[in-house]
């Protein structure tokens, strides 16, 4: 009996002295990457835990946007919060302005001793998530942008030059005519239109999509985009829908299919449709800037981004916010947020990252991959930062709509628009309201 | 000697009621109620600033175009599920009532949509109806029909309706089926000996015979339309194009999940609540006297 008691002390004792081994800070990390990227945030995470052990990330994968958004609220409120959890760019003006909900990154790293810089990310992706003093709120991790593809195949046979894509809408609707007259179905078409065809349609030529710089300068911000600029743009598109050399392909992603199977031969999508094509499309492709009104002054600007930034919840300890600061510096280290960049097809968020993949010859080897950082990586201006206005999942819906009434000649371009100002701005002032 | 059972006991009826009361408070009662109390307040996403406004939420919906027009699309949509879904499978019934070889085939044909989840009806009837790779839609543009669901909102209501309704047709169908079999076969056969046409024999006999079973389900159908068709609209249209299939209860959705407006939400579902008593009382009211039991 003696020597049996002896060994369970041994092994408690054991037990015991190594528990501190295991004591690591864990950080849950919630997320909505699926598939092949969720993989890759694994991967990500894994790496991160190996390269030290005090802290140990957890992702979980949380449903698509929307809903992993709607978990990390009905968390918050039941006083369960994540550490970390990943919104979509149209979220952000909600999570910014839960100010009691949300520890703004940069304070949180600067607590932490270990502070982020904003001038190493992008531009434009910065300005995104920054506050209006220029500090950045979340962290930016995920994203894409707007860029112009086109079928070089159909191109050839059209008998334009498959090298000299379309730089203005002028000349992308004299290659439309072009398409349409050598058999092409469809000529052009577009993913989330009110992505693409307002908010980066706005950036992209330098003019407001709402006052008080698209909402960064304050909660009363209203939309703008009732302007001869949009009405002549949406007039453009709702006549070159009629003469069938614009199809109009649905909401959010669905157009893609269009362009895949070479229905439509042109095709303006997020920077993050590239693999898709590259992997399912019998034909070559090309990737281009997105089109522009020469004679407007100032375009092109920039294009704005999409894709989505790691917010963290307030209230957890100091040690869980080194740990994430740890981890966010991880994640913006050249090395790791270049490999993101070049797995994914998302632009790279810092500038290293970019300066890195270029040298690495990766751009000469992925011809097209680089359009998607240049359009990003300028000095951008008030109108081109970004977008920053509440309900804006719902302000999108009621573009679509308006932009589906508008194409289908169900309504004037002028009038639609009026309809998105007068809707849209119902929403803004419930917003303003709702979070005072 | 007494017969009967007699239960003394003074709690055991609360406890043999409480599972049934417990999941009706948990499920209906509470959530009724803090719909209730939400819709008269406006609040953050987060729930840090809430302020109570009163009946500020009814009036802005009552404001909105589009909150106006999605009761024109609910009123549509539910009036034609019931009425097709419920013409189309009495049809079916009175005719799987007569077949006299391989009926028990046809019935479980005919049954057997109702196992499949509306989700996934959903998803089966855009495959079929997709403008760039459904065979439905390649037929239809064939034959010179321009179907683009996307972007046609009359065309877009057909395929919800359709979706919608060939789920329900077979719930319909089975209790038609079984109403039609519970008529006695006497009453029919007297009809007949007397010279009545089929036709005649339908109208005059089967079917106000049929009109509890009929009562019962249009009540069924007019709740399932207003409710359940949710997954079919998710799957297909998501309310599109514009907002021509963005029923009520889809409304209260987008609004809550995916906006965040949870005040306005809350007001379109008690408005949603109230309608559904207000339906249900009526047709118990009025329309429950006209039929025979």
């Amino acid at each position: 009996m003696k020597f049996p008691r002896l060994a369970l002390s041994a092994a408690v004792a054991a037990v015991l002295g190594s528990a501190p081994a295991f004591a690591a800070t864990d950080i849950q990390f919630w997320h909505s990457m699926e598939g092949a990227l969720g993989e890759r945030v694994n991967a990500l995470a894994a790496d991160f835990n190996k390269t030290q052990s005090d802290y140990v990330v957890k992702p979980v994968y949380k449903g698509n946007y929307g809903e992993s958004m709607n978990a990390g609220i009905a968390a918050f409120r039941a006083g369960n919060a994540p550490d970390i959890l990943q919104v979509f760019e149209v979220g952000t003006a909600t999570m910014m302005n839960a100010r009691g909900a949300v520890m703004p990154v940069q304070e949180m790293s600067e607590k932490a001793g270990k502070p982020l810089d904003p001038k190493q990310f992008i531009g434009a992706v910065a300005g995104y998530y920054s506050s209006a003093d220029g500090k950045l709120v979340s962290m930016p991790f995920n994203s894409s942008t707007v860029v112009f593809y086109y079928n070089k195949d159909a191109y050839k046979k059209a008998g334009l030059d498959p090298d000299a894509p379309p730089k203005t809408w002028q000349e992308l609707g004299t290659a439309a005519k072009k398409l349409k007259e050598s058999g092409q179905e469809c000529a052009y078409t577009t993913s989330w239109p009110s992505w693409t065809q307002l908010e980066t349609f706005s950036a992209w030529h330098n003019v407001p999509y709402a006052t008080k710089d698209n909402g960064f300068g304050g909660l009363d911000a209203r939309l703008a985009v009732a302007s001869d600029l949009h009405q002549r743009h949406l007039e453009n598109l709702a006549a070159m829908g009629k003469d069938g050399s614009f199809m109009y392909g649905g909401r959010g992603d669905e157009p893609n299919s269009l362009f895949i199977s070479s229905k439509c031969a042109m095709i303006t999508g997020s920077s993050g449709l590239r693999a898709n094509i590259s992997k399912n499309a019998k034909f070559a492709f090309g990737t281009s800037t997105l089109p522009y009104y020469a004679d407007v002054q100032g375009a092109p600007q920039n294009t704005i981004i999409g894709g989505a930034s790691l917010w963290v919840f307030s209230k957890k300890s100091p040690e869980v916010y080194k740990g994430i600061t740890e981890f966010f510096h991880f994640l913006s280290s050249p090395e790791i947020a270049a490999r993101w960049h070049q797995e994914t097809g998302y632009v790279p968020v810092t500038i290293a990252a970019y300066d890195m993949t270029k040298k690495s010859g990766f751009y000469d080897k992925n011809p097209g991959t680089e359009v998607g950082v240049k359009q990003l990586n300028v000095e951008t201006t008030a109108q081109s930062r970004g977008v920053r206005l509440g309900f804006l999942p719902q302000i999108r819906e009621i573009e679509d709509a308006e932009i589906e009434r508008i194409v289908s000649g169900k309504t004037t371009a002028k009038e639609g628009l009026q309809t998105i100002t007068t809707r849209g701005n119902e929403l803004l002032e419930r917003f303003e309201r709702s979070v005072k | 000697m007494e017969k009967r059972v007699v239960f003394s006991h003074k709690t055991l009826p609360y406890l043999l009621l409480a599972p049934q009361l417990i999941i009706t408070v948990v499920f209906f009662f509470l959530p009724a109620g803090q719909a209730l109390w939400q819709s008269f307040r406006l609040e953050d996403a987060f729930g840090l600033s809430s302020e109570f406004v009163g009946l500020e939420n009814f009036l802005a919906l009552f404001r909105q175009s589009s909150y106006l027009d999605s009761f024109r699309v609910t009123a549509v949509f539910s009036i034609l599920v019931a009425t097709i879904g419920l013409a189309v499978s009495l049809l079916l019934a009175v005719m799987a009532n007569r077949v006299l070889r391989g009926a028990s085939l046809y019935k479980t044909m005919l049954i057997w949509p109702y196992a499949v989840a509306p989700a996934v009806v959903g998803v089966l009837w855009l495959f079929l109806f997709s403008p760039s790779v459904g065979i439905i839609a390649v037929a239809l543009r064939e034959i010179g029909i321009n179907w683009n669901p996307r972007l046609d909102g009359n065309q877009a209501m057909i395929l919800v309706l359709i979706a919608s309704i060939w789920k329900q047709v077979s719930y319909n169908f089975l209790f038609f089926l079984a109403g039609l079999q519970s008529i006695p076969r006497s009453l029919i056969e007297a009809a007949a000996i007397d010279g009545a046409s089929p036709a005649r024999r339908f109208w005059s006999i089967v079917f106000p015979l049929l009109s509890p079973t009929a009562f019962f389900l249009l009540v069924v159908n007019v709740i399932y339309a207003f409710f359940d068709t949710f997954a079919v609209i998710d799957t297909t249209t998501q309310g599109g194009p514009g907002t021509s299939t963005a029923i009520l209860v889809y409304k209260v959705y987008s609004d809550g999940f995916r906006g965040l407006d949870l005040g306005s939400s809350a007001a379109q579902s008690v408005i949603l609540m109230f309608i559904v008593v207000c339906l249900t009382a009526v047709q118990f009211r009025y329309i429950d006297r006209k039929v025979q039991y």
